[in-house]
């Protein structure tokens, strides 16, 4: 027992509306490189962030170096030892190279108020010399390279001397040979006895880097094996897990008429050379792990973003799509994942928010607002997609989430858009709601419209879609139909980066 | 040796650290107004009207200096004009009512602006309720009590004349005859050092920036956020304190309905001086300089016979060009 660095054990953690964690475990030896994986979501990263004092779990025992520990605040995980690199950046960019990485515990002069900048400067060219890193101690971390900065980061965590470092997704941003110095860095603290964990999406790191992996899946733990053990389908399927919809898929039959085609977009390093169609009565499921660019794509169709290359055809014309304005008016709707700060207006009335995106058209010749109008339009689409609302007068805040979501789409019907985008349509929406708003989806595909649907659930893409597009680092990296597509299927075409996709022959 | 990380040294950085091209900008600013000034009116170059300038700079100044701290943070204080004149009456209740000596006042009128800036700052830091809304509040507490405590009427301190000499002397004169720079101004000189050896040089000074870069970042580095923040909203209402004694040695009273308006043109010196209003960033020189700009301004629209009036529309249009200059710069540093 006591030869375990790190023991968390009935680990569980709530957030409003979220079941993040709930009776996970994890151990972590000294010396061992230990991989942490597991979907979006799985609760892998808030675990960690309990580990490091971000979040107080809610039930459950840490226990370091056999003793049990209560880690209320970054400072008492800091002071035990426990350092992490955060996945997103967790640095001041108006400091310096030397100021971050001691931001805390600078260098003192005498009397102890003032700084001993020469000593911090020092002690940062040592450590960055030691890490043989490239780095100049006074560059203004603003004014760094993202990979630049995520050194930085890593030099901040291991100039605390740390017993354990927590590393979430350090080589997201990172290319290859910054990813082999960094593992080279990673071996020398596994000498040196420092337990390292390693959130990753990069199934096929592991084998490199890892000693032990453990797999999460739906905030609970699901098994730890050695790595000799793990070969990537064996660890895809522990991530997927069974299924949880058991009911049959509903899906309407689809027409091939083609709606929206887009041909060879780019933007940026997140969407690149992206073609796909979209037919009507269609509901296309956009799959990826966090960070594939599917968001990215969306806002690029939509105009919120404006694309570097490509073409969208809608409806067989060429669009010129320069704002989402000029998307509205072809009929594109797009619903945000973050309704309360993008698709709704919580402060006003179902009625308001219904009629908000097209309020033009109830105007009279006057400028006044045609209210009997409104308000018998607002009632017929409660109606119609059953709006649990007591009357057209609430105000959206005091709706569930759920019944936002459909508002929004009622905003959008309203609108007369045909082609919907829907960005994580049930995230924060609690499971009965879930089923109701995937009838609507499918109700609305049967009336003709046609539906792009990003989802991190594979289970509700499996579920909804007629066709699936699977992304990775900004690339389409497979089509799959509804029908066939497997889970297992969707994570091997997630997970494949570019150079995995260069050694498998097409 | 082992191999070396592949990423090159530093993306070419800036040859002029961008705060400091705002801080150039400005004194660029003030040199240019000193010269049109100048060649549009004979008296604006006098002596008289330079002491007159510093004497216009010397409450604002150390007004700004305070709120500068709480501006790199990324807050605001609204309540310094109004603790300036609580922390005024104050001192004059001590002196002048208590009859107490002219030390004790000015410590007691400091230890007012402390006082308030410690119930913002754990307001905001530790409540967290917005700086905006928490200094707004103590705008309007402030001036209440001010008039409360002082019954409405101004309080003279006739009989301490030490207090008024001793702001409006000259110590400087005394040692080169004709020299007469007045006190106050060497005592925003001496509390502008000492807030650029803060900012700069101690644990309090780079926290101040941290926090306004990046609170979290800063909060997961294991400092206590709570209470460095609250740290910062004191230093501020210290110098509100100090800038209410200074006003009350300088108008040889405590005038109770004065006071509210200061803060605007406190919050735009540091703005013009290259205060990012975002956080992060802020230097005392470029508040100094930004103070220098309005007070210069004001004086020689008044030397030249531009009607009271538009004085702080000139002064308003010259913030929202500074505010725009800023965001301009940040965009093409984006």
């Amino acid at each position: 027992m006591s030869d375990l660095l790190v023991e968390m054990t009935g680990i569980t953690k709530d957030f409003p509306g979220v079941h993040a964690l709930a009776d996970a475990s994890f151990e972590l030896r000294p010396g061992e490189v230990h991989a942490l994986v597991g979907e979006n979501g799985a609760g892998k990263s808030t675990l960690m962030k309990i580990l490091a004092g971000v979040y107080v779990p809610d039930a459950g025992e840490i226990r370091f170096k056999g003793e049990p520990v209560q880690i209320s605040n970054p400072r008492t995980a800091l002071d035990l030892g426990i350092s992490m690199i955060h996945q997103e950046l967790n640095l001041a960019p108006h400091l310096t190279v030397a100021q971050n990485i001691f931001l805390g515990r600078e260098p003192r002069g005498r009397p102890r108020f003032l700084l001993d900048d020469r000593r911090l400067n020092r002690q940062t060219r040592e450590l960055i010399d030691r890490l043989h890193l490239k780095l100049d101690p006074t560059a203004r971390v603003g004014d760094l390279k993202i990979a630049q900065q995520q050194m930085v980061e890593i030099a901040k965590a291991l100039s605390l001397n740390a017993a354990v470092l927590v590393m979430d997704e350090p080589t997201a941003a990172l290319t290859d040979t910054e990813i082999d110095e960094l593992f080279r860095i990673i071996r020398d603290l596994r000498t040196d006895g420092v337990g390292v964990v390693h959130i990753s999406h990069r199934l096929e790191e592991l084998k490199q880097i890892s000693d032990r992996v453990t797999v999460m899946r739906d905030g609970r733990y699901v098994a730890t094996l050695d790595i000799a053990d793990a070969s990537i389908p064996v660890v895809i399927n522990m991530m997927v897990g069974r299924t949880i919809y058991e009911e049959a898929p509903d899906i309407p039959v689809r027409s091939d008429e083609v709606v929206l085609e887009v041909r060879g977009l780019s933007r940026g390093r997140m969407v690149r050379d992206v073609s796909f169609v979209l037919h009507r009565g269609e509901i296309l499921g956009v799959a990826g792990l966090v960070g594939a660019g599917r968001t990215e794509l969306v806002r690029a169709i939509f105009g919120a973003d404006r694309p570097e290359s490509g073409e969208i055809l809608v409806h067989g014309k060429p669009a010129a799509i320069a704002s989402p304005a000029d998307a509205v008016q072809l009929g594109i709707a797009y619903l945000s994942e973050d309704r309360k700060r993008y698709g709704l207006a919580l402060g006003l009335d179902v009625e308001t928010n219904v009629v908000l995106a097209s309020l033009q058209t109830f105007v009279s010749s006057l400028g006044r607002v045609d209210t009997r109008r409104t308000r018998a339009v607002a009632e017929q689409r409660v109606q119609d997609l059953g709006i649990k609302t007591p009357s057209v007068r609430q105000h959206a805040r005091n709706l569930s989430g759920g019944t936002q979501q459909k508002v929004v789409i009622a905003k959008w019907l309203t609108a007369d858009t045909d082609i919907l985008i829907f960005d994580e349509p049930t995230r924060g929406i609690d499971v009965g709601a879930k089923s109701e708003i995937y009838h609507l989806l499918n109700e609305l595909a049967r009336d003709g419209k046609a539906i792009i649907m990003i989802s991190s659930e594979l289970p509700e893409i499996l579920r909804m879609s007629h066709r699936i597009i699977v992304m990775c680092e900004g690339r389409l990296t497979g089509e799959l139909s509804g029908a066939t597509a497997t889970q297992e299927a969707i994570m091997t075409l997630a997970t494949q980066r570019e150079s995995v996709a260069e050694a498998i022959p097409a | 040796m082992r191999p070396t990380l592949d990423v090159a040294l530093t993306r070419p950085r800036a040859l002029i650290r961008s705060d400091a091209v705002q801080r150039f900008l400005a004194f660029g600013a003030l040199l240019v107004l000193i010269l049109v000034f100048s060649l549009l009116s004979p008296n604006f170059l006098q002596f008289d009207n330079a002491v007159g300038i510093l004497l216009a700079t010397s409450v604002n100044g150390i007004l700004a200096l305070g709120v500068t701290f709480v501006i790199i943070t990324g807050g605001i204080d609204l309540s310094i004009g109004t603790v300036m004149t609580l922390s005024a009456v104050i001192t004059g209740v001590v002196i002048t009512n208590m009859g107490l000596p002219i030390p004790v006042g000015i410590v007691a009128g400091m230890l007012t602006g402390a006082l308030t800036g410690l119930a913002n700052g754990v307001l905001i830091a530790r409540f967290r309720i917005p700086s905006f809304i928490v200094t707004l509040g103590m705008l309007n507490i402030a001036k209440g009590l001010a008039l409360v405590i002082s019954g409405l009427t101004p309080i003279y301190f006739n009989d301490s004349p030490g207090f008024n000499e001793g702001a409006m002397g000259s110590l400087i004169g005394s040692v080169v005859p004709g020299l007469n720079i007045p006190n106050v101004a060497l005592v925003m000189f001496g509390a502008a050092l000492i807030a650029s050896f803060v900012l700069s040089r101690t644990i309090l000074g780079r926290y101040t920036f941290a926090l306004g870069s990046n609170e979290e970042a800063t909060r997961l580095s294991g400092v206590n956020v709570v209470r460095w923040k609250a740290s910062v909203y004191v230093v501020c209402g210290l110098f509100a304190g100090l800038a209410g004694v200074v006003i009350a040695a300088r108008l040889n009273s405590a005038q109770p309905s004065l006071g509210q308006g200061y803060e605007l043109d406190a919050i735009a010196a540091a703005v013009i001086g290259g205060t990012s209003l975002s956080g992060g960033e802020g230097s005392i020189l470029g508040t100094v300089i930004g103070a220098f700009i309005i007070s210069t301004l004001t004086n020689g629209l008044r030397i030249l016979s531009v009607p009271q009036e538009w004085h702080t529309v000139v002064t308003g249009g010259i913030v929202i060009l500074a505010v725009y200059l800023d965001i301009v710069r940040r965009r093409r540093r984006l």
